[in-house]
């Protein structure tokens, strides 16, 4: 039992997933599940409780116990307690105060992220201002590599998705060469398969392996398919550079999708196997989404952010090259407004970036929530400002297989401009010797000329 | 500034092989005015799609001979925000539902889209009726506010074997009015989407109603021969025709 008085009002928590649900900002997902705050002023109250308990606290009292979840005894088992010595002795609040601080710098942050679990993590989220989950998040620094380097400073990478609703070669062939030349595709060239069987991941895999090695594109690729297709694939003898999986924060979750640790160090294993990395040994993508487990009936009284730090956990453990919070796809029951992704999307790469993940965002929303370009506008701005490591690049901001609206290759080039940020540098120096991109790090204003002009013609002999 | 002209006619080429907006030029690094307004018009299309309210009396006009029961589920309006409340009938509607020797429901849902429902909803129950023989349906059910778990209850007031529960999908920009079938054996309040099968994309350019009527059909029978749907289902069905059978999360 947590309690505090505020002006002569007593407020009680039950436990400490009550404690952090309460403090969560509002959103739907959290009163669709019955653990939001039940006043304004509760949850402040919530925040001020959360502020006093000590970090170890998290250490010793569990969300989800350690007996009945696997996600939980990855968090307590692999936690470093040396990492988390330097904080050991803060509450939560003096920890955020210590995180605003010049103290607080790159290599401080870099060092403790294995002592950081993924509830003291969501625990000082709950206490951040939106400004402080940019300020924050901006001193982390988390570089991953396959064939290229994804995260370094003054850099920004997009993932070209090139979705197609029959999975139409010719389709995807002209999105990606859209997406090529407007500088998007060096975090990876990662199809949403509308098939979602192994013949078709073979297939896709192929068709853009072929486009790479044809242009010498220092990039990766990936089919977002279930890691069992992935693993098929590989079998079959598919060119396949990472392994994709979406994962959630409970092991239940995480069953409702048909996966477990186990199988995800096998894919890992497999995929490191092929030994197709160059540059780094990065071979997984994860993606998330606050409100999976709920959705998947796997949440067990714990709120939605919360969860989503947790699922950091799994992807923290297979040595990421990306993951990417999906922040506006589930929809408005559980993320109503532009109000609410946008807090969501900070939460998710604060979190992600605090423990240590080369974390990305697909700012997108679906034509059911309350949400438009100028909410994503303002999500892309403050994301570009946190240092997202990467987002999403679809052709118009619409895409047309999975019916929801990304960021665009246009989008991806303002955020750039924007803050004068970079492609990873391999991925780079292959623009500007296509003439793509000038020695500045802008889109050039030339016509396509040789190899670039080739690119078209690869994707128009598809037709 | 724009991408040179002389590209123009590859682009038009490029542009046959996919509704992806590409070779949309640019101001800048942002899109000229006339491509922004076609995406926000496109969402504008979108998001009327979502609000309409479903036309019920024109469905049931449509339906002409065909008996109806008009029902709502709990969720008022809280539609988007309480998918909870969308999968249960209002109370008072529960109770006009009784079992009789049907043994199939045909339920009309507006889900996220009444107007896919009002375009092609019953020419789609028309259609599958005539594909059905050997089957008693039950007075056509159109429900408002609903969610696709809302069959679950209607097939179990009604005592039937079998729900198909027709129901407009979340609106993409390229597909506005989309409809979706979810096929379940022995509808009861609290089966589990991996125990149902869908049809999916059903719309014009999209399933075409005679090739989505079909595949309902086939699945229906199916469950009748199998005793069941869902997982144990989709294994069953010829490895040709999988490309838009699918278990999956249905909201």
């Amino acid at each position: 039992m947590f309690t505090t008085t505020l002006s002569h009002t007593r407020y009680a928590f039950d436990d400490l997933k009550a404690v952090m649900a309460a403090a969560s900002p509002d959103r739907s997902g959290d009163r669709l599940a019955g653990v939001a705050a039940g006043s304004a002023a509760e949850r402040v109250a919530a925040r001020y409780v959360l502020a006093d308990l000590p970090l170890a606290t998290f250490l010793s009292e569990l969300v989800i116990p350690y007996e009945a979840d696997e996600v939980s005894r990855l968090i307590i088992d692999g936690h470093d307690a040396a990492a988390f010595a330097p904080i050991a002795h803060m509450t939560v609040g003096a920890w955020r105060d210590w995180l605003l601080s010049e103290a607080a710098d790159a290599r401080a942050l870099a060092a403790l992220a294995p002592g950081v679990t993924p509830e003291m993590a969501a625990a000082v989220c709950k206490l951040m201002r939106n400004q402080d989950l940019v300020a924050v998040a901006r001193k982390c620094r988390v570089v991953t590599g396959f064939r290229n380097t994804i995260g370094l400073e003054g850099r920004l990478s997009v993932r070209l998705q090139p979705n197609h609703p029959t999975d139409s070669p010719a389709g995807i062939a002209a999105s990606i060469l859209d997406g090529l030349l407007y500088g998007c595709g060096d975090a990876v060239i990662g199809i949403n398969p509308a098939s979602d069987n192994v013949d078709s991941t073979v297939q896709l895999l192929r068709l853009v392996d072929e486009l790479r090695l044809t242009h010498s594109i220092p990039t990766q690729s990936c089919v977002l398919t279930h890691i069992t297709n992935a693993l098929a694939a590989i079998e079959a003898g598919a060119p396949l550079d990472l392994i994709f999986q979406s994962v959630a924060g409970s092991e239940a979750a995480n069953r409702s999708f048909g996966i477990d640790l186990a199988l995800l160090k096998e894919g890992q294993e497999a995929a490191l196997s092929l030994g197709r990395h160059t540059v780094g040994r990065n071979v997984t993508y994860f993606e998330t989404g606050q409100g999976s487990a709920l959705s998947a009936d796997a949440a067990f009284g714990v709120d939605q952010q919360t969860l989503e730090a947790r699922a950091y956990a799994v992807a923290r453990r297979f040595d990421p090259l990306l993951v990417n919070s999906v922040v506006g796809f589930i929809g408005p029951e559980y993320l109503f407004d532009g109000k609410q992704i946008l807090r969501a999307g900070l939460e998710d790469h604060f979190c992600g970036k605090l423990l240590g993940l080369p974390m990305g965002l697909d700012i997108c929303y679906t034509n059911h929530a309350e949400a438009d370009q100028d909410d994503m506008d303002t999500l892309l701005s403050m994301a570009t400002l946190a240092g997202v490591s990467f987002i999403m690049g679809v052709p118009g901001g619409d895409d047309i297989m999975l019916h929801y609206q990304s960021t665009s290759f246009h989008d991806a080039a303002y955020a750039r401009a924007l803050m004068g940020l970079r492609p990873a540098p391999e991925f780079e120096r292959w623009l500007i010797e296509l003439g793509i991109f000038d020695g500045e790090g802008r889109l050039s204003p030339a016509a396509l000329t040789g190899e670039s002009r080739r690119l078209l013609d690869h994707a128009t002999a598809l037709l | 500034m724009s991408r040179p002209p002389v590209r123009t006619d590859v682009w038009a080429r490029l542009r046959q092989a996919t509704d992806a907006r590409i070779g949309l030029g640019r101001s800048g690094e942002a899109l000229p005015t006339r491509p922004m307004l076609d995406l926000q018009y496109a969402h504008a299309l979108a998001r009327d799609a979502v609000h309409t309210p479903l036309a019920v009396e024109a469905v049931a006009g449509a339906l002409a001979t065909l008996p109806t029961i008009v029902v709502e589920s709990l969720a008022g309006g809280a539609y988007l925000t309480r998918p909870d409340l969308g999968r249960r009938l209002a109370l008072g509607d529960s109770d006009r539902l009784k079992p009789s020797d049907a043994d199939l429901a045909l339920v009309l849902g507006d889900g996220l889209s009444a107007g896919a429902v009002a375009e092609s909803g019953p020419v789609l129950v028309r259609a599958l009726i005539g594909r059905l023989p050997g089957w008693t349906p039950a007075p056509i059910v159109i429900a408002r506010q609903a969610r696709v778990a809302l069959g679950d209850e209607i097939g179990g007031r009604l005592g039937v074997q079998v729900v198909v529960m027709l129901i407009g999908e979340r609106p993409g920009l390229s597909a506005p009015a989309s409809l979706g079938a979810y096929i379940t054996w022995n509808p009861a309040v609290g089966r589990l989407d991996s125990e149902r099968n869908c049809v999916s994309n059903i719309r014009p350019g999209g399933l075409s109603i005679d090739e989505a009527a079909g595949r309902i059909a086939w699945l229906v029978d199916a469950a009748r021969r199998l005793r069941l749907t869902g997982v144990g289902l989709k294994e069953a069905y010829p490895s040709d025709e999988t490309i838009r059978l699918e278990v999956r999360p249905s909201g």
